[in-house]
């Protein structure tokens, strides 16, 4: 039961790791850029929803589409603002500026909404936990909604990639940006539409980590962010079911580690599980080779 | 790997930021000490107003600010005090550079550092620069450790662990306890090691750190399976609050207890407060006293601010109030340097010096800097502190 226990946390934690990393890895697939500015995102994202409920009186149902929407915008403003004059100059000035753009919103959300952490309302406010096995499985709703929305998107989003006009679109660019270009695709838009639904997944995450680990803060994003992204890079970077696989297996490592290990050194295995999959297997679980050509 | 950056980054910044103050320094130290002329002792802060920590650095300013404005008011003709905040994001270099400004601008004596990290590097220099500080609430037995100079106004964290596992002894003896507390920050591991030397039974520990403090349902089943029923949270009510959700969810109701880094906790914006019901907590001031002392601070805060005060606020309030009547008694007058009000201080503070405040009734220091008071237990019933 405890194993059972263990497993359901585990994949409720990854299933918002994976959630996130989807977010990393399409804008890494297209631009070939770590947009550190992601986990940020989906701190605001988390704080739209948190004002559209408690000071609005929103439904939090409807809160979630009204953040998704300001994320969106924000990601194709940050896109365009700060790393399309940049784009050709090398990834160095990319990152760095992912990073700028990370602490700028960090820091604008500390002006807006102070450093208080606030208890974020739960999108299945005053649910009951199911209880299975005469109470010995207790798996609360939150988790499955997690867990559900993870698969919902995960499908959506490769049917999106393979079947549509646009998806085959973003998929040539991340394949050859020039080629594509010159075959007619807008490379710019395909890039702020990455950005665009990659951003308002960002506001899903928010919105589905903060109903599972309730406090929001200006710095609530940076932690899971980083994680995402060793998730992302665990899948495989690049890769859109890598990505989910790389973070169901990390929020289940996570746990796992911490229930029958040690709480100690739950993050040095995560990260040593990392690297030893990195040795096998140098670009991710489900990473593309990228054979050079001599 | 974006720690890796982020630590370039700041060790670049502290290098730009070092030459910028030399340069200021050598400029501006001939105006030291005061201005002279009006009967004003400066006093400065130190503490985090924006980052992560902001909520305690803001609580300090305001705590501080209101009392400044009392005594201002109230004797008009006197020793007036100014008061200058500058912030240190949490952060030890910046902590320095931020005294050092202080410093350059004239200050006399130091209400801080806010947070221990950056205190106990301060501490250092201000040791040797010979500045008197009076800490609201660094809390670490290092910020006072080999320093004459540096005083705590608010329980060391080693005091804490004590009477907390005194307190479980004598009211929970037959109570199978556990722990989580972070195994990253000095405050909770602190205070938790002490909890243990004196409790001395078995405890069933967990631990996180401060990277991995989303999801606590590890740590639960981990205390819940041993049949753990008291369950001892030395960490910050931002965790807390999660681990209180958490364990609900999982029907896991043991009692919980927990030092002054609970505070605030029903304060939280969206909290649900029942989740805190049964709740105690090791502190040295609650908004919800009958006390008459309190109860003037906190009217007063919220007719300033128009919010609750946490205890660091009453900290702050407690250490101007502490500084403005030592300094009474030094019979120093406020055109003394900042080195002859340090030494004069330190002879009030380690004699026998007493003030009543916000926090405690007749608080009195050892030569170490440690502050001599009782603390108060208090258990949440009905969304509210009763004292134990």
């Amino acid at each position: 039961m405890n194993l059972l226990n263990s497993l359901i946390s585990g994949l409720s934690l990854g299933s918002v790791y994976a959630i996130i990393a989807l977010g990393y890895t399409m804008v890494y697939g297209i631009s070939k850029m770590l947009n550190f500015a992601h986990g940020d995102v989906i701190m605001v994202g988390g704080y739209m929803s948190f004002i559209m409920t408690m000071y609005v009186g929103m439904n939090g149902w409807l809160a979630l589409l009204i953040a998704m929407a300001v994320c969106t915008l924000l990601g194709i403003t940050i896109e365009r603002l700060a790393y399309r004059p940049l784009r050709g100059t090398g990834s160095l000035a990319v990152l760095i500026t992912a990073i700028g753009v990370s602490y700028f919103l960090q820091n604008t959300a500390l002006l807006i909404w102070g450093a208080n952490p606030r208890v974020f309302p739960s999108l299945l406010k005053g649910s009951e936990p199911i209880r299975l096995a005469g109470g010995k499985l207790i798996i609360s709703q939150e988790s499955i909604l997690t867990i559900v929305a993870i698969v919902v998107i995960m499908v959506a989003l490769t049917l999106f990639v393979n079947k549509t006009k646009a998806g085959k679109a973003m998929r040539a660019v991340s394949e050859d940006n020039g080629a594509a270009q010159l075959m007619g695709i807008n490379v710019n838009q395909s890039i702020s539409l990455t950005f665009a639904i990659g951003s308002g997944l960002a506001a899903v995450a928010g919105v589905l980590m903060c109903s599972a680990y309730p406090v929001l803060m200006p710095t609530t994003g940076a932690m899971p962010g980083i994680k995402a992204f060793t998730a992302a890079v665990f899948g495989g970077i690049g890769s859109i079911p890598g990505a989910m696989i790389g973070g169901l297996i990390l929020g289940i490592i996570e746990i796992f580690a911490k229930s029958y290990i040690s709480t100690e050194l739950s993050d040095a295995i995560v990260f040593a599980c990392l690297i030893l999959v990195l040795l096998v297997r140098p670009t991710g679980l489900l990473g593309k080779k990228v054979s050079e050509k001599v | 790997m974006k720690t890796k950056f982020t630590k370039f980054a700041a060790a670049a910044m502290a290098v730009v930021m070092a030459f910028a103050l030399a340069a200021c320094g050598g400029g501006s130290n001939g105006g030291g000490s005061s201005e002279g002329g009006d009967n004003v002792l400066k006093l400065g802060g130190v503490g985090p107003i924006t980052g992560p920590a902001a909520l305690y650095g803001q609580a300090v300013e305001k705590g501080a600010k209101l009392a400044v404005e009392e005594i201002n008011a109230a004797n008009p003709d006197g020793v007036q005090l100014s008061f200058d905040m500058q912030d240190d994001e949490h952060d030890a270099e910046k902590a320095i550079n931020a005294y050092n400004k202080l410093v350059d601008d004239g200050m006399q004596v130091l209400v801080g550092t806010v947070t221990s990290t950056p205190c106990t590097a301060v501490a250092t220099e201000a040791d040797a620069n010979r500045t008197f500080a009076l800490t609201p609430s660094a809390s670490a037995p290092d910020v006072t450790e080999g320093h004459d100079n540096v005083f705590q106004l608010c329980f060391s964290d080693p005091n804490q662990g004590v009477a907390s596992a005194q307190y479980v002894l004598g009211n929970f003896a037959d109570a199978k306890v556990g722990v989580i507390y972070n195994n990253s920050d000095n405050y909770s591991s602190g205070i938790f090691s002490k909890f243990k030397a004196e409790y001395k039974n078995a405890i069933e520990e967990t631990t996180f750190t401060s990277d991995s403090a989303t999801d606590f349902t590890a740590q639960l089943s981990t205390l819940k399976n041993a049949g753990v029923d008291l369950v001892f949270l030395p960490i910050y009510y931002t965790e807390a609050s999660i681990i209180l959700d958490q364990a609900k969810k999982m029907d896991y109701a043991p009692k919980f207890f927990g030092c002054d880094g609970m505070d605030g906790i029903l304060d939280l914006e969206g909290f649900d407060t029942s989740l805190a019901e049964g709740l105690m907590l090791l502190t040295p001031y609650t908004p919800y006293s009958e006390d008459a002392k309190s109860k003037a601070f906190t009217e007063a805060y919220q007719a300033a601010y128009n919010e609750t005060p946490i205890q660091f606020a009453a900290d702050a309030y407690d250490c101007v109030y502490a500084i403005y009547e030592a300094f009474g008694k030094t019979g120093l007058e406020t055109s003394a340097s900042m080195e002859e009000i340090c030494e004069a201080l330190i002879g009030v503070f380690t004699g026998d010096f007493t003030v009543s405040g916000v926090t405690a009734e007749s608080m009195k220091w050892n030569a170490n800097g440690e502050v001599e008071k009782t603390p108060k237990v208090c258990e949440i019933q009905d969304g509210k502190y009763v004292e134990k």
